[in-house]
């Protein structure tokens, strides 16, 4: 049979070549593009807004008014629109496939709440104007604390810090106003197990804390001993991570909480692992007295590549009279707001930020709520810790668990044993993961566990996604143990960039382009 | 539910490889007394229709700027926003991905950050930027306590122009570090006072221009008598657009430039999420706050962008760390450095230079008003007008009256004495129409 050039073009086949292969003539790698920086691009006189031009300044800014180039360069709206499609090209995502990052909670993120968060009567608002005029938002701020104290168990939360380390300072510096106002101002020291993330010693020594660790039991748990022998009039507050960063549920919580409160010390919960007890557990039932909530983690707010997230606090009766301004007050006839610390807010501690919180995140994670429900948020937390145990079950005959009697909750937990004269180490193993298409798990963290991996699936995984991951990972762990160094100690191999020299980067730090 | 993979049949395999007979066989270690069997007290399941209509109609009881004439500013301030900034922002790639830890599978938000950092850098006219921090307001806290640790010494002096929350927000943070803060009076003009307040203690004095009565201010003297006296300025300013007309912090002298950068690219959203320049001279940069982004290679030379300078971090120093911060601001940066690609350095002065006209004409058309006193000698776009009568019940009015006419100064500082004061703004999205219905409105109100 012919076939005609003008219907079908040259048809191509597959053509075996030997050796290695050749690197590009320009940088690209096929459809990913060396992209210039925007200050290479050009356009120095460019623009892509049209504006009409405006009469010339005057009005006694003699003086004032900027004389020299700023230095900004303009694209055009097609060159911006490529140049920035270009580069996100070059990101992994959670939109392309599992993301496993232990402690950060890549799960799916919902498109319906990026279109509720864009309706003008939610993004077009003034957080200065009248509050007669912004009654609906007042209204869904108070109904996502309603959720958020029911799913907690807690009496009051402060929805105002912008992040989970916000989060953090806020509830420490409501314990550090409580225990001023009850004369126990003395109390200086915060206690953290050694497992803790990095933004609670840092949260507490910032706002003036020193920080003593609490020693860990071999089934990766608080240890009650070191704990009470450390407890003191002096101990302002303990912070726990529940479930801890080892991805465990802390079995003596509230005996915990019960020592702490008896040497009148507050609790401080670091909520990052919420997600794994949603609707099952409710902190308040544990004795916490104040804990952060990662709306960007367990309510799904996008991760934006680093921001902006949302951590609001719930806090128990006795640390809520210290909550920072401004709060949501409803009355019968509508919302009003509390912004001063003065009359009925006289005992606030101050305030976190200028306005009310991340507004754009509150819908977002409203949204993500109300869809799932009192039933599907518990699912969440089941399925998240489903998942965690089936990758941990999956994968423990090819890797070592950190803790391998009993269940993980949501993230499940590896040490580097496995790696043992195999000459790859936990950073070369996933940086291998990188070319089979996956993200790395986190790394390295928690400190307690040496050549720590930590996975963290979610519960918006599907069975066939995990298998696929599981089944990457015993590739990799079988070619590790097959002696295949090569294949990990250069990796990764077809990333958009190979392994980035950040000694340098440290050394001589580049931070913006010059001419 | 539709946002969970999970089959009944897939669970009860799952729960078979694992070896436990039912999902509370992995919720053991949660103690007894705190297990609760069945459903918290909140409604269920519900689909995306009916979450829509419940949102739809809490948005709907909201005026929205751009549907009435809209004069409020005081640190947020409503801009138009290309659509192609929305439409990018939300690429899965930029909208879904972490913090870029992973900088083999980064590169698109560390190039964004990098030369985020470099627009930032050149607007605010100083040497180097970090990667942004939660807005404007924590940014400015963040600096004072910087100047702490730059300085070893515990005080610093705030003008009577900053924005009362930022002050409130620094006060906070100060307070729990020990830091002492002095806020001089609210004042329209009069960000020279923090002069005469520096002494040998002084780690920094904060001023601010356009400051929160809209007065802009060169702070050259102001720099001068901060540096010899060893200590440091720190600029802030709430509204970006500014950068496009008035000198810049860094050529006036700012050792540290703070701003809120939401004016571009980013919608009002009732106040968050925002994002917060930070820029400073690059001697600091290892004691400065945040992540920060920067060029090297990779093993095959290319170059690259990596976060750097992590020494600095919670994650790394933990208690020994320069702040806790562990997120910035990512995807408002991202918005933020696209919009200034978009309008370069031409459109960006264009823009800044219509804002400037349209608050010019506003303040023609309120300086007609009877019982209206224009009390801002200087300003962008911006500026604070007396009426003699308490401006948050004028406000309520003009707003019965279709008009969202500025910020009563008390809402920021009950307590100031300047009840009677309103702070009025007007950007390029005010028509000729909407300043004609303001003053009419003002006119029936202050009658």
């Amino acid at each position: 049979m012919s076939t005609t050039m003008n219907t079908v073009g040259r048809p191509t086949a597959p053509v075996a070549t030997a050796g290695d292969i050749p690197a590009t003539l320009t940088g690209a790698r096929g459809l990913l593009q060396d992209e210039a920086l925007i200050f290479e691009l050009g356009g120095w006189n460019k623009t892509g807004v049209d504006l009409p031009e405006a009469a010339d300044a005057d009005e006694g800014l003699s003086g004032l008014m900027r004389d020299t180039a700023i230095g900004l360069p303009g694209l055009s709206e097609p060159e911006a629109v490529r140049h920035y499609v270009r580069l996100s090209q070059k990101n992994h995502a959670i939109d392309l496939a599992l993301y496993p990052l232990g402690s950060c909670t890549m799960k799916h993120n919902p498109r319906l709440n990026e279109k509720m968060a864009r309706l003008g009567g939610f993004s077009d608002i003034h957080p200065l104007q009248p509050v007669s005029t912004v009654q609906g938002a007042l209204a869904l701020i108070d109904r996502l604390a309603h959720w958020l104290k029911t799913l907690t168990g807690m009496p009051a939360v402060a929805m105002t810090p912008k992040a989970g380390a916000h989060g953090e300072l806020c509830g420490l510096l409501a314990i550090k106003a409580a225990h001023e106002a009850a004369g126990q101002g003395h109390r200086k020291t915060v206690l953290c197990p050694t497992s803790a993330h990095g933004t609670n010693p840092a949260t507490a020594a910032f706002v003036g804390y020193s920080v003593v660790e609490i020693a860990q039991t071999d089934d990766g748990r608080v240890d009650l001993t070191d704990l009470a022998a450390k407890l003191n009039d002096q101990v302002a507050a303990i912070m726990v991570t529940n479930p801890n960063t080892c991805g465990l549920f802390e079995r003596d919580i509230v005996e915990i909480a019960r020592l702490t409160h008896d040497a009148g010390a507050y609790f401080y919960c670091d909520g990052a692992n919420f997600n794994a007890i949603v609707g099952r557990v409710r902190p308040g039932d544990l004795g916490v007295d104040a804990m952060h909530i990662n709306l960007h983690k367990t309510f799904s707010t996008p991760h934006g590549g680093g921001g902006p997230g949302a951590g609001p606090v719930v806090l128990s009766a006795a640390l809520a009279p210290f909550a920072p301004a401004p709060w949501v007050v409803h009355q019968a006839d509508g919302f009003r707001l509390v912004e001063e610390a003065v009359d009925e807010a006289a005992s606030a501690f101050g305030r976190m930020s200028a306005f009310h919180g991340q507004m754009g995140m509150f819908v977002r994670a409203y949204a993500y709520m109300r869809s799932h429900g009192a039933d599907g948020l518990r699912q969440v937390a089941e399925d998240a810790v489903l998942n965690a145990n089936y990758i941990k079950a999956s994968l423990s005959d090819v890797m070592s668990p950190a803790f391998r009697d009993g269940p993980c909750m949501h993230e499940a937990l590896f040490d580097d044993r496995w790696l043992e004269g195999t000459g790859v180490t936990t950073l070369d193993f996933a940086k291998a993961m990188i070319d089979e298409g996956f993200h790395p798990m986190t790394m390295y963290f928690p400190l307690v566990v040496h050549g720590a991996m930590l996975i963290e699936p979610t519960e918006t995984e599907s069975r066939q996604e995990l298998d696929r991951f599981i089944h990457a990972l015993r590739l990799l762990a079988g070619a590790a143990k097959a002696g295949e160094v090569d294949r990990f100690k250069g990796a990764p191999f077809h990333a958009p960039l190979r392994r980035l020299d950040e000694t340098q980067a440290a050394r001589k730090p580049k931070l913006r382009w010059r001419a | 539910m539709r946002y969970l993979p999970l089959t009944p049949d897939d669970r009860a395999e799952m729960l078979g490889v694992i070896g436990v007979d039912s999902i509370d066989g992995l919720f053991v270690d949660v103690p007894p007394s705190a297990r609760r069997e069945g459903f918290v007290d909140l409604p269920h399941v519900a689909g995306e229709l009916e979450v829509e209509r419940e949102l739809a109609g809490l948005a709907a009881r909201n005026v929205t700027a751009g549907s009435v004439p809209f004069f409020c500013g005081a640190g947020a301030y409503k801009h138009h926003v290309p659509a192609t900034v929305d439409h990018l922002i939300q690429r899965s790639e930029f909208l879904t991905s972490y913090t870029p830890y992973q900088p083999e599978i980064a590169q698109g938000t560390l190039q964004v950050l990098f030369e985020f950092q470099t627009q930032v850098a050149a607007l605010t006219g100083m040497e180097v930027a970090n990667a942004s921090l939660y807005d404007g307001s924590t940014a400015c806290a963040e600096a004072v306590m910087m100047t702490k640790r730059v300085t070893k010494r515990n005080r610093a002096v705030l003008s009577g122009g900053v924005h009362p929350h930022y002050v409130a927000t620094t006060q906070t943070l100060a307070h729990a570090e020990g830091m002492e803060v002095v806020a001089l009076p609210a004042a329209v003009d009069a960000e020279d006072a923090v002069i005469a307040a520096i002494d040998a203690g002084t780690a920094c004095v904060v001023v601010q221009t356009p400051n929160v009565f809209g007065t802009a201010t060169d702070v050259t003297k102001i720099a001068e008598a901060a540096h010899a006296a060893g200590a440091l300025l720190i600029v802030v300013t709430t509204e970006a657009v500014s950068f496009g007309l008035l000198k810049s912090p860094g050529e006036m002298g700012a050792d540290i430039a703070v701003a809120e950068g939401q004016s571009i690219g980013n919608a009002l959203n009732y106040g968050g999420p925002y994002v917060g320049l930070f820029a400073c001279r690059e001697k600091l940069v290892r004691q400065a706050p945040g992540r920060l982004c920067g060029e090297t290679v990779d093993a095959d030379g290319r170059r690259g962008f990596v976060l750097t300078l992590s020494t600095r971090e919670q994650h790394i120093r933990r208690d020994k760390a320069t702040s806790n911060i562990c997120t910035n601001s990512g995807l408002c940066a991202l918005a933020f450095s696209i919009h200034m690609s978009l309008l370069g350095e031409v459109g960006l002065r264009r823009l800044a230079a219509l804002n400037h006209q349209r608050a010019r004409e506003l303040k023609a058309a309120l300086e007609g008003v009877k019982g209206v006193e224009i009390l801002t000698p200087r300003f962008f776009n911006e500026f604070a007008v007396r009426l003699g009568k308490p401006a948050a019940e004028v406000v309520e009015a003009l707003a019965a009256r279709g008009v969202l006419g500025g910020v009563p100064y008390s809402r920021l500082a009950p307590g100031a004495g300047m009840d009677d004061v309103l702070l009025v703004a007007a950007t390029e999205t005010v028509t000729a129409a909407d300043i004609a219905a303001f003053q009419t409105a003002l006119t029936e109100v202050m009658a």
